[in-house]
């Protein structure tokens, strides 16, 4: 049974807890296709989405799963320079717990303030992006359009292509993937593969094509040149021609492995629009995924922590 | 006639003669008459103009000296002042401090100099000594006109955390501190490599998604100032080293007869980057809290003497400064009130050091660094004294410490080793039996 | 917790008699199965559904179509029961307008169950009505809902448990009467 009154990384979930919510966000995939899509799990509950840092797909992806569960929404953004100089998170901390908010869903750019906002407030607290640290629904969406699209992840090989160093993406589904018992490969070009990243249960390929000749999928992050301050690769260009999924590296890959990409794609640096447009993407199918899992981490985290009763007692 | 102070039937650790045994120490006027091993002299006993004090079971030291800490006035009084400074470093257990040039103003002249001086003169807990900047602004553009902050009462030189990238400028005032007979105390941290890092670059700062400091700012930048101190004669001093190839520059460095210095902090002696796991920003130090692999090493530079002294790097900030996110909190540990015990329980309960060993990387070796007299338990030497129970676990609270920062990594765990006492001059600066004790 | 049994309510024979009971009292109501359903709801709800349909089609020589209906996400003590309950599945293959629905349950206690089965059903469609039969209904109800089909009334004190026990789940049919004790 799932315990957790917070979700904020993979890291500390079992593969029984990543497995329930899977199947919980199963049971919800089947509620949006119902006439009416919505049920009343979290009517009377109220949900604040903390935004400090800009985001359009989580945002929204967040917002659809808490309406489809008859919440109370309340929005927050804030650029990220008034977090800087403005009120601090301890101070924003205060606030929500004055406003008596039962669940809060933050993206901040600081590693670690998810668990920062946690340990402070009485609320239930779901990451949605870390600084680089972790985005564990993210992780979750694409566990399960692995899951549907392949079966038992045991075994399967699965890997992620991209600025590692700086993803809390590739983060997270390393964690997910390893516990689900799942071979994770990661590929980049050298500045953007972080120290001891083997340490966390994968394995290091700097050769794409040798990283996805045998990948059952294959995620390619977005090359997030915001974040980067200073120069860690010569440029787009430069990247395309070595680390680009087109049509003739997709060649390479086994006939039945899927491409998955978190969005939003720079077509044509990290993945060709051919192959992002093609029969083997499933990113859409992740934006949809999306929903399910983000209303079964609020199912179930909204539980708390309480004692099962008989099942006939009403 | 004046009075005597008499310690009798204590353990005495005076490391500069080797003696460590029951014994005595008996002082007038601030200096100390006789100290020996043994039971005291017939002489001592029942004398009428002595006070006599009562330690069953204590140890008697020379008084503890830091080679780096910083008092924040003045500019920063919210986070500690030199009156709230020296009432810790009293606290725990010292007679002398260098304090770091880092205020603002910062100790760039000889006013700057004079003015923690006087201060510190009204505070009267602790000897505080004041280390000049090396450049103005500590920007690392503009030498500090040296010998004016010499006379003023400046004992060496540093930039503080910011390490003086422009060689052949560092060169010159290394030059110019060597011709002057003075210390500089140089940071090793290359800015281009440290970048936004805030811990150690290895597994945990990937886990974590924090960006990193990598071993090599410290050792590259270590590398060029110990070959500086080679073309300039000068006595390089490099504070708080973290990596274990920094331990390897500065074993081979004093084997080549360099005049090269180090010293090491308690914070990493006892904890390690995975310490940072829970985002708590008492973690947060520079140099960051390393590898395991690399605290090897630092334990293994201390017992064979490679690092000379162990400095806490005193360094306080206020909550609301701790408060904020891992990566946008100040870096810094504070020590001061818990480095004996924290060494103590670390290097000697749990570790390969004997208590008189401990006492001469915290007293002796620290004075002759800094070229000082002290850290010694000889008759005629000034009555700079610890009295120690080596025994008490005690676990440090918020509510007694006297230093205005809270961020402290030993807070709630329980420690081995406690300072009872601290005498400065024959005078009693801190008395833990005469403290106000904690209501829980 | 643990279940102390205090009487047998129902062994198997007065189950299966229950059951075809309901079965007959059904048809006669609704004047043959035209555009009946049965809804069992999630767990043992379901297998009585099962049940009710054999018995159906013993006498009609005629299936009934039968949906299943997993509740937990229409009950309104999510946040003072337990852990987030298990979700079951739900599966209503055909089409609810137009259609009396008989929900099918094994107890009718407080009505809380039967109002949250009817909400759900209410977001599947507009049914023509919507019947309820229980095999146990043992009183003590909080909201103003009854049971169209009853195998057996049980006088109850509240702190008493009615446990139904059916092949799928616990392979054994039988309905006792017990309370649960904390511990052991």
């Amino acid at each position: 049974m799932f315990q957790q009154k917070h979700l904020l990384d993979l890291e500390s979930l079992s593969a029984e807890e990543i497995t329930e919510i899977l199947d919980t966000a199963d049971s919800f995939r089947q509620v949006l296709e119902r006439p009416i899509p919505k049920v009343p799990v979290l009517r009377a509950k109220t949900i604040a989405n903390l935004f400090f840092e800009p985001s359009t797909r989580t945002r929204i992806s967040f917002e659809l799963a808490e309406k489809r569960l008859s919440a109370d929404v309340v929005n927050f953004s804030a650029s990220g320079s008034s977090v800087q100089k403005g009120e601090t998170l301890r101070d924003t901390a205060d606030n929500i717990l004055a406003m008596k908010v039962d669940m809060i869903v933050m993206r901040h750019p600081d590693s670690g303030a998810a668990r920062y906002l946690a340990q402070r407030v009485s609320a239930s607290v779901i990451n949605a992006g870390d600084g680089m640290h972790a985005h564990p629904t993210q992780a979750l969406l694409d566990l399960l359009t692995l899951r549907q699209r392949l079966g038992d992840l045991q075994g399967r090989k699965v890997t992620i292509v991209g600025d590692i160093a700086h993803s809390r993406v590739a983060r997270s589904n390393i964690w997910g993937l390893t516990k689900l018992g799942a071979e994770v490969t990661v590929c980049g070009p050298a500045p953007m593969i972080p120290a001891d990243i083997e340490t966390l249960g994968c394995q290091v390929e700097f050769d794409f094509g040798s990283a996805i000749g045998d990948a059952d999928a294959v995620n390619v992050l977005r090359i997030q040149l915001e974040r980067q301050k200073h120069q860690i690769f010569p440029g787009n260009r430069e990247y395309a021609r070595a680390f680009r999924l087109d049509r003739e590296m997709l060649r390479r890959t086994p006939e039945h492995c899927i491409i998955m990409h978190p969005g939003p794609m720079n077509r044509d640096v990290e993945i060709s629009t051919e192959v992002a447009d093609g029969p083997r993407q499933v990113i859409l199918d992740q934006v949809t995924n999306g929903v399910a899992v983000r209303m079964a981490v609020l199912y179930l985290v909204s539980g708390g922590v309480r004692e099962t009763l008989g099942e006939n007692l009403e | 006639m004046s009075s005597l102070l008499i310690f009798a039937g204590l353990r005495i650790l005076d490391p500069h003669r080797g003696l460590d045994g029951e014994g005595y120490l008996v002082c007038e006027e601030g200096r100390i008459l006789a100290c020996e091993l043994g039971p005291l002299p017939q002489e001592y006993c029942d004398h009428e103009r002595a006070r006599y004090v009562e330690a069953k079971g204590a140890a008697l030291a020379p008084a503890f000296r830091d080679l780096r800490v910083h008092f924040r006035e003045p500019g920063y009084e919210d986070r500690e002042t030199i009156e709230s400074g020296c009432a810790a470093a009293a606290a725990g257990g010292y007679s002398d401090v260098w304090v770091m040039p880092n205020s603002r103003p910062c100790a760039d002249s000889a006013a700057a100099i004079r003015f923690v001086l006087d201060r510190a003169r009204e505070s009267g807990l602790c000897r505080v000594h004041p280390v000049g900047a090396i450049t103005k602004g500590l920007e690392g553009r503009e030498m500090v006109e040296f010998g004016d902050l010499v006379d003023a009462g400046a004992v060496g030189f540093s930039d503080d955390l910011r390490w003086v990238q422009d060689g052949g400028l560092m060169r010159h005032c290394m030059e110019y501190a060597a011709m002057l007979g003075t210390v500089v105390i140089s940071h090793p941290e290359d800015p281009t490599l440290s970048r936004e890092g805030v811990m150690h670059e290895g597994a945990w700062s990937t886990r974590l998604g924090l960006a990193a400091i990598p071993a090599a700012a410290e050792v590259s930048a270590c590398a060029r100032d110990i070959e500086l101190a080679r073309l300039t004669g000068v006595h390089l001093h490099v504070p708080h080293v973290s990596c274990r190839e920094t331990v390897e520059l500065i074993r081979s460095a004093k084997a080549q007869g360099l005049g090269v210095t180090a010293d090491i902090t308690p914070h990493h002696l006892d904890f390690v980057d995975a310490d940072c796991r829970d985002y708590d920003t008492c973690f947060k130090a520079k140099p960051p809290l390393r590898s395991t692999f690399d605290q090897e090493a630092l334990v293994e530079g201390l017992v064979d003497g490679t690092l000379d002294a162990i400095a806490c790097d005193h360094a306080p900030h206020t909550p609301t400064d701790k408060e904020r996110t891992f990566p946008h909190a100040p870096f810094g540990v504070i020590g001061l009130e818990t480095s004996f015990a924290a060494a103590h329980d670390r290097l000697v309960c749990r570790g390969p050091l004997s208590p008189l060993q401990l006492v001469e990387l915290m007293s002796t070796r620290p004075a002759a660094i800094m070229e000082q007299e002290g850290g010694r338990l000889e008759a005629g030497a000034t009555a700079d004294l610890v009295l120690l129970d080596l025994e008490e676990s005690w676990v440090p609270q918020s509510s007694t410490l006297r230093s205005r920062g809270r961020n402290c990594p030993w807070l709630g765990r329980s420690l081995q080793g406690r300072v009872i006492a601290t005498y400065v001059g024959g005078r009693c600066t801190f008395d833990l039996r005469r403290e106000p004790q904690p209501l829980f | 917790m643990v279940f102390r049994e205090k009487a047998q309510i129902l062994d198997a024979d007065d189950m299966r008699r229950a059951v075809i009971r309901i079965a007959h009292e059904i048809l006669e109501r609704n004047h043959g199965i035209d555009r009946v359903a049965l809804v069992g709801i999630q767990r043992r709800g379901v297998t009585l559904a099962r049940e009710v349909q054999d018995a159906i089609e013993e006498i009609e020589s005629r299936k009934v179509p039968l949906g299943i209906l997993d509740i937990t996400f229409y009950r309104d003590d999510l946040s003072t029961l337990g852990p987030a309950p298990r979700v079951g599945q739900t599966d209503l293959p055909f089409d609810l307008n137009d259609t009396v629905v008989v929900l099918v349950d094994d107890v009718l206690f407080t009505g809380r169950t039967a109002r949250a089965a009817l909400n759900e059903l209410m977001d599947f469609g507009r049914a023509r009505a919507i019947q309820l039969a229980v095999l146990v209904d043992r009183g003590h109800r909080e909201l103003p809902i009854r049971a169209d089909y009853v195998g057996k009334n049980v006088p109850t004190s509240k702190k008493e448990v009615i446990k139904v026990m059916v092949e799928d789940f616990d392979g054994i049919r039988r309905v006792a009467l017990g309370e649960i004790e904390e511990g052991a």
